[in-house]
């Protein structure tokens, strides 16, 4: 009979390009590992909550009140929520005639895109305009309906740093356009080496490639590393003069922890520059609800901004948006209450401060922990975390390991990680996820596992590391 | 020098350019222009308000939400109420417990951590569990796929599906345009077959199968039926014996059956049911291998109405692991849908049952709701059906109507000379006559040479009387100037 139409040879081959190793073998690995009954810590996801962060009090006030509103009318709310929580609840209220309960505008609700256009105003130093901000359910929607409006086949190229959060080369694959890597220098501290980024545009253009877009990840996933003013001032330079839009991933920056580079959008940076470039260059900002203090991941709140894209095209993104109706509401709030979170004189201002101060401190000591503790460990060096979520240490391993992965069937990288895995319980992600020079292997862990977890974290990682090496480097028996 | 613009309309993924949703299309776009018209220039339109009959949004207009439903879900946003004395005066003692239960099926009670990417499996299970107990045939949690609503399970299937021009998926003729614009999206071939407005939308075998050689003989490779019980926008619900035939149909044929069933709790009509495909499926003796079959089911719609919360569900059965395998690979790209949506998806799937404290006060709202839509569709059919060239035929479910309007030739040439489509051209004065907005038909498809426009039933009941009022009123005007 007729070969069934979703038999596995019949499949679009876009879907069976994609990768995405974030949720890939070793998350189904550990996942069929906790099912038998082992102890499980998944670092494989920036997941914060799964780790025993607290939410904010304040947002989650807030949602509960316009999630079941019937409590505003009730005279015991005052003693079980706070006055700005109740007030704040009231304004989201106002601003959506449905409540939570209706498809909102096809970009957001109006009144919290323009409290996003003050946020980035206030933050930037520089006005938006609310109509070029959509709210999208996560900003991992917002990266693929941008890539879709600009991939147009095979030839279209997008450059993407490696490594890189595989959300990009997973999208890229699924819209059928090429993914031109650009590679981070690890012994410059994951930085930018445009001498590279310029060979690589030339390679692909000689290949019959226009490469259309860049993508930078400021602070940086897996790597963490915060770009420099001057870094950044060179990134639009070369997106301006060789015509590519610049898509600026941003959600970490909440999470920086160095003071020598502070978070600064490229939008600043684009601003600070002045005309031509300021009016011309074009640009797609994403930010996020799932990351900085907040970590509030299940919402699926996010957002793009978009600068000096031509009005028609505007309409069109406008157009695929419409037909998914709306980003969900309650992750809408929760952007608004993020990007105009209270302040000094508000009744929950020191609860909050208190709350966000206690994570992101917590949050910098363990991006040192971590560091120090890999940098101890035989065969791993491992470059700071300047910001986001991640470490990601290079993992020296021994020709006697590489073979034995070879004979297991598996990359190096994977066959170390799943070893560290049945050891230890510790799911990690394999380096190859994300993209690495040839020969050179890593694997990326969060930040996130309790502050107080970490010693015997640490201690449990290096005592499989060192006798990891010692088996497959040992001594010469010579 | 200043280079070209990267990005510009000469150079966007040419599929982007070509899908059209019209239920946010042209019309509502001028509806929202006017609306801030009427804010910035009151008395400046012959209306004083926007009527959004465009869209099946309830709330927006004044449905209320389930109690039952907000108080778990507020419990769910925010745990630390459950620890606070207060909490027992406020809410009803069964919500409690069923916000404890859900929080106890996610890991660490962490509803704001990314959950796995098919959806908890707790709420899974629940989800399952209803299904079951709705259909009398068993459902598994890991045939389901929780989503932001249903329409990202749709656009899922329309990516596994095509590769390319050459793959086609047949639709109804009218649809709901998400299909139509995510087959453009992803490139595909839509292949059309005509509901037969003459007898109440009925969907004809003869003609699917007409349509199906049809496609083949042009080179397109047909991979999936789409089917929408209740029907959007022709409210029509399908009939047991069509039921089985359309299963026979795809079988024979070697044909993925997409069930969009996300209307099965609002039916109408007193001698029609809801049947799922799957419960057709497995009471004809379709077992879980011989039979590519998804269904689809929201939050958005039925009594709830819940649009604004994006949660929905595809239960995915008879497909081989590899295929499941890629299902998955595709939904942890975008990691997991938001925990709120799925949470009331379990819900809904399984609300209070007789003897619980909320049971009474569930049921009457449920009952009240589902009475007035009943209300409100015979009201406005009637209405229709009074006014000169219009014909409509009854909503037996969903939210809307669906009336043929007869224009006369002077109105479609004044449409043509506007470069219009006849309806929209109609719509278009509707709007700017009255501040109703509606669909014109040409957004969903309709047999060449007639028109409709779609028309919620979902302005609340004590407004129905004055919209159609308006519309009479508007009506009687543009026939008095375009009649023949």
């Amino acid at each position: 009979m007729a070969r069934k139409p979703l038999d596995y040879e019949e499949l679009n081959e876009n879907v069976k390009k994609v990768r995405y190793a974030v949720r890939g073998e070793l998350y189904l690995r550990a996942s069929e590992l906790q099912k038998e009954g082992k102890k499980i810590i998944f670092t494989n996801v920036g997941n914060p909550h799964a780790l025993g962060q607290k939410p904010l009090t304040f947002g989650r006030q807030v949602v509960a009140l316009c999630q079941a509103p019937f409590l505003l009318d009730d005279p015991h709310v005052g003693l079980m929520f706070p006055a700005d929580a109740i007030a704040r609840a009231k304004h989201y209220l106002a601003m959506t005639p449905g409540g939570l309960g209706a498809y909102s505008d096809s970009r957001g609700i109006p009144g919290i895109r323009k409290e996003v256009a003050d946020f980035i105003h206030k933050r930037d130093g520089y006005p938006t305009d609310p109509e070029l901000i959509y709210l999208t359910d996560g900003a991992s929607k917002g990266v693929m309906q941008i890539l879709n409006t600009i991939i147009r086949n095979e030839r279209d190229g997008i450059l993407v740093p490696v490594p890189q959060y595989p959300l990009y080369s997973a999208s890229i694959a699924l819209y059928g356009g090429s993914l031109v890597p650009y590679y981070l220098e690890e012994e410059a501290n994951w930085s930018l080496d445009f001498v590279n980024i310029r060979q690589t545009v030339a390679e692909a253009r000689s290949k019959g490639i226009t490469v259309r877009a860049m993508v930078i990840i400021n602070p940086g996933n897996p790597t963490g590393q915060c770009l420099s003013e001057a870094n950044i001032k060179e990134v639009l330079q070369f997106c301006y003069y060789e015509n590519l839009v610049l898509l600026a991933d941003e959600v970490y920056q909440q999470n920086i922890f160095q003071d020598e580079r502070p978070f600064m959008s490229s939008r600043k940076v684009m601003f600070d520059m002045g005309p031509p470039l300021s009016r011309e260059l074009q640009l797609v900002s994403f930010h996020t609800v799932s990351k900085g203090n907040w970590g509030e991941c299940g919402q699926r709140g996010g957002y793009f901004e978009m600068t000096n894209l031509p009005p028609k095209t505007v309409d069109e993104i406008y157009k695929v948006a419409s037909i998914s109706l709306s980003p969900n509401v309650p992750g809408q709030i929760f952007m608004g209450v993020m990007i105009n979170p209270p302040k000094p004189g508000d009744v929950s201002y020191p609860k909050f401060t208190a709350e966000s101060k206690y994570v992101h401190e917590s949050l910098r000591r363990r991006a040192r922990m971590m560091t120090d503790g890999f940098n101890s460990c035989r065969n791993v060096v491992c470059n700071f975390t300047e910001g986001a979520m991640y470490s990601f240490p290079q993992i020296r391993l021994p020709p006697r390991a590489i073979e034995a992965a070879k004979r297991a069937g598996k990359a190096p990288d994977v066959f170390y990680c799943l070893k560290l895995l049945e050891a230890t319980g510790i799911s990690t992600v394999p380096g190859s996820g994300f993209g690495q020079k040839e020969g050179v292997f890593h694997l990326r862990t969060t930040i996130l596992p309790a502050e107080e977890d970490f010693p015997a974290i640490m201690s449990s990682f290096k005592k499989f590391n060192d006798s990891f090496m010692e088996q497959y480097e040992g001594y010469s028996r010579m | 020098m200043a280079p070209a613009a990267s990005v510009a309309v000469e150079n966007l993924n040419p599929k982007v350019l070509k899908c059209e949703y019209a239920v946010r299309g042209e019309i509502a776009i001028h509806a929202q222009r006017l609306q801030q018209q009427l804010q910035t220039q009151p008395g400046s339109l012959p209306f004083d308000q926007i009527l959004f009959c465009n869209i099946g949004n309830p709330q927006s207009l004044g449905q209320q939400p389930v109690t039952f439903f907000r108080e778990v879900l507020a419990l769910c946003d925010h745990p630390c109420l459950l620890e606070k004395e207060e909490t027992k005066s406020l809410f009803s003692a069964d919500a409690i417990s069923r916000a404890k239960q859900i929080l106890a099926t996610i890991p660490g009670r962490a509803t704001g951590a990314y959950s796995h990417s098919q959806g908890i499996e707790g709420l899974r299970d629940a989800i399952a569990a209803g299904i079951t107990s709705r259909d009398g045939f068993p459902a598994n949690a890991d045939d389901i796929f929780i989503t932001d609503g249903a329409s990202p399970g749709v656009h899922m299937m329309m990516q596994l599906l095509i590769r390319n021009e050459k793959d086609g998926i047949l639709c109804p003729i009218p649809q709901y345009p998400l299909y139509s614009a995510s087959i453009a999206l992803h490139g595909g071939a839509l292949v059309p077959y005509y509901l037969d407005e003459k007898t109440g939308w009925g969907l004809e075998i003869s003609d699917l199968k007409k349509q199906l050689e049809d496609a083949r003989s042009k080179g397109i490779d047909v991979r999936a039926l789409v089917v929408i019980n209740p029907g959007n926008p022709t409210g029509q619900v399908l009939a047991e014996d069509n039921q089985y035939d359309i299963v026979k149909f795809c079988k024979n044929e070697g044909l993925v059956l997409l069930a969009d069933e996300v209307y099965q709790e609002n039916i109408y009509a007193d001698n029609k049911k809801f049947n799922s495909f799957k419960k057709i499926a497995r009471s004809m003796g379709y077992g879980e291998d011989d039979l590519p079959l998804v269904s689809f089911q929201s939050v958005s719609k039925g009594y709830y109405g819940e649009c604004g919360k994006r949660g929905g569900y595809m239960e995915i059965t008879g497909f081989s692991a590899p295929v499941r395998e890629q299902i998955y690979k595709v939904a942890s790209v975008n990691l997991c849908s938001n925990i709120t949506g799925q949470i009331l998806a379990s819900l809904v799937m399984n609300p209070p049952k007789v003897g619980d404290e909320s049971y009474a006060s569930y049921k009457a709202e449920k009952d009240a709701i589902l009475q007035s839509l009943a209300r409100r569709a015979k009201a406005l059919e009637d209405a229709f059906n009074k006014l000169e060239g219009i014909s409509c035929n009854k909503a037996e479910g969903a939210m809307y109507l669906f009336p043929q309007i007869h224009l006369p030739q002077k109105a479609i040439e004044a449409a043509k000379a506007a470069k219009k489509a006849p309806d929209a051209f109609y719509a278009l004065r509707l709007l700017e006559s009255t501040g109703i907005v509606v669909v014109s038909g040409s957004g969903f498809g309709q047999v060449p040479g007639t028109w409709h426009i779609r028309c919620t039933i979902l302005p609340q009941e004590d407004k129905i009387p004055a919209v159609i009022t308006r519309f009479k009123a508007f009506h009687e005007v543009f026939m008095a100037e375009y009649r023949d």
